[in-house]
């Protein structure tokens, strides 16, 4: 133990500044492309909207699956939820303070977060697919029965978010709320680089990696896995109450089996395990999905089935994890 | 006592058809352990070339079943040569993305081929109507699904318990590579069990359509029964695959009849508590 510690202590300096830096790039490179963005598609800025919206659920799914190992194909749960929260504070309770709908989205997420957690995390291999299936499934019907509540299969509609600190009004154009977007995205991105790099992330790595050591040493999976649950519910909450708040209506496709797979495909597309892989992946799968369903809706749901075999087979790393191994594979080599 | 009759008939031929679509995916998992989420894919495939067959070429109802089965098996055994054999062994997460892939791209090529719309496989003049029993009748498909669904389970416990192939299937699944050390061709016992898998799911797709209708998302929407019903029962376990194909029809035909504004709350409901409680599944095996 004391051995471990020396060595952290003498190498901490340079591994530190080189995280820190690469905390910055990502950074910069976020706020880069949204720039770009922005300026490229000044007339579709509800489609940028709702790739960072989709980004922070791939996000959301990446620190269960990516990190901790927890297939699951019911994440669009999380999502919904914090989408039908946010929404149904300014439908039906008047709380159109943008800021305030973002907090009962987050809320809203980390329960469905835990409910999830606890039930998905009952069981292990096939049943836990079944049962995140099931939960996804479950809240769908729900959200359509309790129709005056949620709208129904219409969609919940007559949310009227207020300017963004009393100041920037919700444009019919979409840049405060595209703003509103990029703005969270950094933040929640931050803070995720901090809690997988933390103790408790590095805790929850290991678990993914052999559980029955983790518990030989002391640590109990569940309950960490269960918190990893509740922050990644906070995170798709923050996504869903964007999507609530740009779009100003919430149907039930954003609590859909559908939903859910497609996060799951973006995530591998750009990479499990790496928060840079879930960017990577929403951003080219969301534009990629723009441009051929706009042509075709049909022979959408063929490209993405021959997209997903296709990173199976030749690219299993993803976009993001097969470029770094490829740069880290350049650098070591001369 | 009317109403509780129609459900038990109802109850046991939805499930006898789930029976019969979903053992080959619990064998097949039992053997190869993969999480095979294309196998209602498969069952939809059996229905469009019957539907096909009967409707628009008017071939018998006896022929489109079988062209359907070989059909069906003719498509899937190049998918498995070709792609199921690379996902052996690989992580769940790789499993799921590439059968999930399989699915995505079949009801693409349906939807494409066939139309969105809903495809029916007309009954012959004989599985048409229905028998009177004395105190009540009832139809002759749903009598047939049910007898379709008793002979496959015969036929399968049979085929595993009683001939030599069983004898080899029984010990793959128990463990593949001292099976394979002790002369058996695992590859051909994977390979026919993968057949006989889709061909039964491709019969099942058909013999069901009346209670399954076939478009081109069915692969989507029956998925999950499909995986619950293995789920439940336990992979590879036949008997419990019969258990848990008539509780949850049982559970799913008595939620339409009773409370059908509810639709299938009370089946995902009732999967989730049977999964919580019983996490390898009703005759799953307790491993080490």
């Amino acid at each position: 133990m004391t051995m471990t510690t020396t060595n952290e202590m003498t190498a901490a300096p340079p591994a530190h500044r080189r995280i820190a830096n690469a905390d910055l790039i990502g950074l910069a490179v976020i706020l880069l492309v949204a720039a770009v963005g922005y300026f490229l598609f000044p007339n579709n800025l509800a489609l940028l909207t709702r790739i960072i919206a989709a980004a922070l659920l791939v996000l959301s799914l990446d620190l269960v699956t990516g990190y901790c190992g927890v297939a699951t194909l019911g994440h669009a749960a999380l999502f919904g939820a914090g989408a039908y929260a946010a929404g149904i504070a300014s439908a039906h309770y008047g709380i159109n303070d943008p800021l305030a709908m973002l907090a009962f989205g987050i809320v809203a997420g980390a329960v469905a977060g835990l409910i999830c957690g606890v039930v998905i995390l009952r069981a292990h291999g096939l049943p836990q697919l079944v049962l995140s299936i099931a939960l996804i499934h479950l809240f769908h019907e729900f959200a359509n029965k309790a129709s005056s509540w949620t709208g129904g299969s219409d969609g919940l509609s007559g949310i009227a978010p207020t300017a963004l600190f009393s100041l920037y009004e919700f444009d019919l154009w979409g840049r405060t709320a595209y703003v509103f977007g990029v703005a969270l995205l950094v933040i929640v991105f931050l803070l995720l680089r901090l809690i997988v790099r933390s103790p408790f992330g590095m805790l929850c790595r290991g678990i993914k990696e052999d559980p029955i050591r983790i518990r030989s040493m002391g640590a109990s999976p569940k309950i960490a896995l269960t918190k990893m649950y509740v922050i990644s519910g906070a995170v798709a909450g923050v996504g869903g109450a964007l999507n609530a708040i740009s779009t100003q209506v919430v149907g039930l496709d954003s609590l859909s089996f559908t939903m859910s797979a497609e996060s799951l495909v973006m995530l591998v597309l750009g990479g499990t395990g790496s928060l840079f892989g879930a960017l990577t992946g929403t951003v080219v799968f969301m534009f990629f999905e723009d441009v051929v369903s706009a042509a075709n809706p049909f022979h959408w749901l063929t490209m993405v089935g021959a997209l997903l075999i296709a990173v199976v087979l030749f690219a299993p790393k993803g976009i993001y994890g097969t470029a770094a191994a490829l740069i880290t594979r350049r650098r070591e080599a001369p | 006592m009317q109403t509780v009759l129609s459900i038990a008939i109802d109850a046991l031929a939805y499930g006898m058809v789930l029976f019969v679509i979903s053992i080959g995916l619990s064998v097949t998992m039992g053997l190869m352990r993969v999480v095979n989420l294309a196998h209602g894919a498969f069952a939809m495939i059996g229905g469009y070339i019957a539907s096909y067959a009967a409707r628009d070429l008017g071939i018998g109802y006896g022929f489109a079943v079988l062209l359907a089965v070989f059909g069906t098996v003719i498509i899937a055994v190049p998918i498995e040569r070709l792609l199921y054999r690379r996902i052996y062994g690989a992580p769940e997460l790789t499993q799921v993305l590439m059968t999930i892939g399989i699915t995505f791209c079949i009801i693409g090529i349906a939807n494409y081929v066939f139309g969105p719309t809903l495809k029916t496989v007309p009954l012959p003049g004989e599985l048409q109507g229905s028998v009177d029993l004395g105190f009540r009748a009832i139809a002759v498909h749903r009598l047939f699904a049910i007898v379709c669904g008793l002979a496959v389970a015969a036929g399968l416990w049979y085929a595993i318990e009683r001939t030599a192939f069983g004898v080899k299937l029984r010990a793959s699944v128990d463990n593949a590579a001292m099976a394979a050390a002790l002369g058996v061709r695992t590859e051909i016992v994977y390979a026919v069990s993968f057949a006989v898998a889709v061909g039964l799911a491709a019969f099942g797709g058909v013999v069901g359509a009346e209670l399954l209708p076939v478009e081109p998302y069915y692969a989507l929407r029956y998925m999950v029964t499909f995986l619950v019903v293995v789920s439940v029962g336990g992979a590879g376990s036949i008997p419990g695959a019969l258990i848990a194909c008539l509780l949850l029809g049982a559970i799913d035909t008595t939620g339409r009849y009773l409370m059908p504004e509810f639709g299938e709350f009370f089946f995902y409901l009732a999967v989730i508590a049977i999964i919580c409680v019983f996490p390898r599944g009703l005759a799953g095996r307790a491993k080490g």
